[in-house]
């Protein structure tokens, strides 16, 4: 067994011991699954010094039949763009498991068997390069963030949870009949059945069935992430989900859907793309504005940060819009970032609220006096969220810039209101909470964070820094698949 | 043997007389059982089905062959539909027995019937002759309408056996109508001798498509297809919830191979004058049947539902008219079977039918719940299921052929049919409370390995498909 499946399976088979533990033991649960995850990490890191940043294509393949009748292979390899989620994926999930520690107790075996299985469905999502398996993997993961959100999740989570699925499977059933057609249409081209993407991407399609195909396979990735007007599932999902979902869903599920143009649209169909690029822009323009301008009005501290998701993801597809090495790259790493201050913010959030059991932005101001070092991290998060300079939104978001600044000047300058209006409304969310004097006496006896407390944003905070001071190491992963893909946009 | 009755005529003819013996067997040893041991006619049901599957293990050897002059045809098609039957009668003789006893209807005839309404569906698959399939669906239909009503002391078993015959009875009188047509037309009664007539004959010739119009309504009225599928969701919650089950499988999926049987056989010619009634049955189940789903409150009406727009789905593999659309009707078929038995396992187990029945099932028996959930999942046709399998085949199926609108119509009920679905699993896990109906402690050896062969099946067909993918390839009728 090679190191992908076996960094693949290690939570499959951590669920189905999972199983096999009485649910009594909620100790032994929770253990359980926090070192699963954790082994998961362990075993994932080494991947950043063993992948080769100067070998193009795929490393570490993988290749076993599946069905050979259809010609689905499982086959699974990275590249510099799927190994930076996918160890995004690896660090978030024991982050998430260890900030559920105290706030899960109720139905605890049923959540980490839930969040292993949502472990398991990200983590293959990001390492298939046979459509298919890409395909059972982006579907896989909703039937446990249904759960997540509908089991343990705020006071709406019902109509949340199944918002959530709905939209999603709206989407994503357009996108399979987009994957039997591009199946059918390649092999016919191809002379051979098949779903492997690199043999695809071999077959060159007329102009029009790329159109037909780009949007069915737009429908199931635009809702993913999600573009406007698609984005009213959002708010609902990551406001009702418990923390531990929050972070999953905005840190790893969202960035399914841009890793599914960057892996899938934008290389298959690259005629199409170029044609659709102003559309996309113009709708990533929609939604750094608009989701901006609604964070302003927001009075739900979590909400805000749901709102904030739908700006910052739409930068990540403004990068995409621009198509050249820049946007692309900038993309990527901004995806990595949005995972990791989102996920902060989040953790954030989850922790004042398992004190105080509200998330109403009026309940709160000067948190400062009592709990100067959730203070801190705050900061830091809010900064790094927002763009401040030696810290890693900012490195993401100037890069897309660049890219964006060659193709649309108009694009560049709405962006960058868009990073104004998101400084202002968090610093002005900081301002409220954390700031000014303790108005609510219910404030005043919080505790600060604990120590598994910072165990969970250290790690984060690490990387936010990292990313910050010295970029250059994340892009020299990213450069050749981003030159390469670049290259077949012809840009 | 004389040549009226040869040895190959008797080979082919063996698992129906197997069936039919076992099933009197039932009937005349009922006596001997007192009320608390029925269980044990389990002993007579499980061995003859056993035997007739190994016959049909036989058969396959030296399949394909006909027999009786050509009024038998025994081939992959009719062998796979036959396989996927007995293994439905098999798990709902298992699921049946707890249940009959809770509703103190516990008589031997149940199995009895089971097994004779099995032979009558066995002459659906392999039948190419009218009156052979005639006799073979009416053998079939009238076990049923006895079955439906089994509850004698339950008013809405017994409506729903009246509604049941009335509507069959009219139904199998139009398809008699539409054979006595076909035999006008062609002089015989043999589905080769009549393929020529009708494709000696323009596709739009009026004899030809009045046959097609009476036959259609006739085999849509049995697979419970719209426009002939308001029996259904009254039958179905009438009925026995075990031997919904078996109706909502066994009667459909015998009924389908009939229809495939007629349709790409005696009738292949006029595909032109067929084919848009398809279309439209097809297309009307899928909306009927989905949208009138999700405003349901007991789970068997919705499944009743839900079953008519699976029709849809396995019509639209035919309309599709290509090998993929025939094997993805072969697949989606055994997905059907399995995923819904399987959920009607849990229904029997929790011994509920509304909704509110189920509620809390996640704390009380989470296994089942789960198991629930996987069978909701497939037949919503999300992977890794065989739902999903089955659903895939009519895509790739309805792309081959072009039809492109068909493809997105059928996604774009997957949509709707899992919102339905997942009312019922949020029953089960989200809502708080516990439920109303009797506890899953009751659950018997039978339901248990119901639930388990169907369960592990769904699974394993959605994540390792090949091996009922290749059986399909082979089954698709030439």
């Amino acid at each position: 067994m090679g190191w992908l499946t076996a960094l693949l399976a290690l939570p499959l088979v951590g669920f189905v011991v999972l199983l096999a533990i009485p649910g009594r033991a909620t100790g032994a649960v929770r253990l359980w699954a926090n070192a699963v995850l954790l082994g998961g990490l362990a075993l994932a890191a080494p991947l950043w010094t063993a992948f080769d940043r100067g070998a193009g294509g795929y490393q570490f393949v993988e290749r076993m039949p599946w069905i050979p009748l259809l010609g689905a292979q499982y086959l699974v390899g990275i590249d510099g763009i799927s190994l930076l989620l996918v160890l995004l994926t690896a660090l978030l999930g024991p982050v998430a498991a260890l900030a559920s520690w105290n706030a899960i107790r109720e139905r605890a075996k049923e959540f980490y068997a839930m969040l292993l299985l949502l472990q398991f469905g990200m983590l293959g999502l990001f390492l298939s390069l046979d459509i298919l398996l890409f395909f059972v993997f982006f579907e896989l993961v909703l039937v446990p963030m249904y759960f997540l959100i509908g089991i343990w999740g705020g006071e709406r989570r019902l109509y949340a949870a199944m918002k959530f699925f709905l939209y999603t499977v709206a989407g994503s059933v357009v996108l399979l009949v987009g994957i039997v057609a591009l199946y059918w249409q390649g092999g016919q081209q191809l002379g051979r059945a098949t779903f492997e993407l690199t043999e695809l991407l071999r077959a060159q399609l007329p102009v029009e069935t790329q159109r037909w195909l780009f949007w069915a396979f737009f429908l199931g990735f635009a809702i993913k992430v999600p573009m406007v007007p698609f984005h009213t599932w959002l708010p609902d999902a990551h406001t009702e989900a418990p923390t531990a979902g929050s972070v999953l869903l905005a840190g790893v599920l969202l960035k399914m859907g841009t890793y599914g143009f960057i892996r899938l649209s934008l290389p298959l169909f690259p005629d199409a793309a170029r044609e659709a690029a102003p559309v996309l822009g113009a709708l990533s323009m929609v939604a750094i504005v608009y989701g901006a301008l609604i964070c302003l009005a927001q009075q739900d501290w979590k909400r805000l940060v749901a709102y904030s998701s739908v700006s910052h993801m739409g930068f990540c597809t403004l990068g995409l819009a621009a198509m050249n090495s820049n946007g692309l790259a900038g993309s990527v790493l901004q995806q990595v970032n949005h995972g990791i201050s989102t996920s902060l913010l989040f953790l954030l959030v989850g922790f004042v609220y398992e004190r105080r059991h509200t998330r109403q932005i009026g309940d709160f101001g000067g948190l400062a006096m009592v709990m100067p070092r959730f203070a801190f991290v705050f900061a830091v998060a809010m900064f790094s969220s927002a763009g401040l300079p030696l810290l890693n939104g900012v490195i993401g978001e100037f890069t897309i810039l660049q890219g964006v600044f060659v193709v649309n000047r108009t694009w560049a300058a709405v962006a960058v209101g868009g990073i104004v209006l998101g400084a202002a409304y968090l610093l002005w969310l900081y301002q409220r909470t954390m700031l000014g004097d303790l108005r609510n006496e219910a404030n005043r006896g919080l505790a600060d964070l604990t120590a598994r407390e910072w165990a969970t944003v250290l790690p984060l905070l690490g990387l936010a820094v990292a990313i910050g001071v010295y970029p250059q190491p994340w892009f020299a992963v990213l450069e050749r698949p981003v030159l390469e893909l670049a290259g077949r946009l012809g840009r | 043997m004389s040549h009226f009755y040869t040895d190959v005529d008797h080979f082919a003819l063996l698992p129906a007389i197997l069936l039919a013996l076992f099933g009197c067997a039932v009937f005349l040893f009922d006596f001997l059982l007192g009320e608390r041991s029925r269980r044990w006619q389990l002993a007579l049901v499980l061995p003859g089905l056993a035997l007739t599957g190994w016959q049909l293990g036989r058969q396959g050897e030296i399949a394909p062959f006909t027999a009786f002059h050509g009024a038998l045809t025994i081939d992959a098609f009719g062998l796979f539909f036959n396989w996927v039957l007995l293994l439905t009668a098999g798990l709902v003789a298992l699921i049946s027995y707890r249940y009959l006893e809770v509703e103190q209807e516990h008589q031997g005839e149940y199995y009895g019937l089971v097994l004779m309404a099995q032979a009558g569906a066995y002459f659906l698959a392999v039948g190419t002759e009218l009156i052979t399939v005639f006799v073979g669906l009416e053998t079939m239909s009238i076990s049923f309408y006895v079955l439906a009503g089994f509850l004698r002391g339950s008013r809405r078993s017994n409506e729903a056996a009246l509604k049941y015959l009335l509507l069959g009875a009219f139904s199998s009188g139009l398809l008699a109508y539409g054979f006595s047509l076909l035999y006008g037309l062609a002089g015989s009664t043999y589905f080769g001798d009549i393929a020529a007539a009708v494709a000696g004959r323009p596709a739009f010739d009026p004899l030809t498509v009045l046959a097609i119009l009476t036959v259609s309504a006739g085999v849509l009225f049995k697979i419970a297809a719209a426009p002939f599928h308001m029996w259904a969701p009254d039958v179905y919650e009438g009925a026995p919830t075990a031997v919904t089950a078996y109706l909502a499988v066994g009667s459909k999926l015998g009924s389908l191979a009939l229809l495939l049987r007629l349709f790409l056989g005696p009738l292949g010619a006029a595909r032109a004058a067929w084919e848009p009634l398809l279309v439209v049955a097809a297309v009307v189940s899928l909306t009927v049947g989905n949208l009138a789903a999700v405003t349901q409150s007991n789970v068997k009406r919705l499944l009743a539902y839900s079953s008519i727009a699976h029709a849809g789905y396995l019509l639209l593999g035919v309309v599709a008219g290509n090998a993929t659309g025939l094997q993805g009707v072969a697949v989606y078929a055994a997905a059907y079977a399995l995923m819904t038995l399987g959920a009607f396992a849990v229904l029997l187990a929790v011994h509920g039918v509304e909704m509110t029945d189920l509620t809390g099932l996640a704390r009380r028996h989470p296994a089942s719940a789960a198991a629930m959930v996987l069978f909701l999942v497939s037949l919503a046709g999300l992977p890794p299921t065989a739902g999903f399998v089955g659903k895939y085949y009519i895509f790739l199926a309805l792309i081959e052929a072009g039809r492109y609108g068909l493809a997105v119509v059928g996604a774009v009920y997957v949509a709707v049919a899992l919102f339905y679905y997942f009312r019922v699993v949020r029953n089960m896990f989200l809502t708080p409370g516990e439920a109303a109906a009797g506890p899953a402690a009751g659950l018997s050896a039978g339901v248990r390995v119901a639930l388990g062969v169907t369960g592990v099946l769904t699974l394993g067909a959605g994540v390792y498909p090949e091996p009922l993918l290749q059986w399909a390839v082979r089954a698709v009728l030439k």
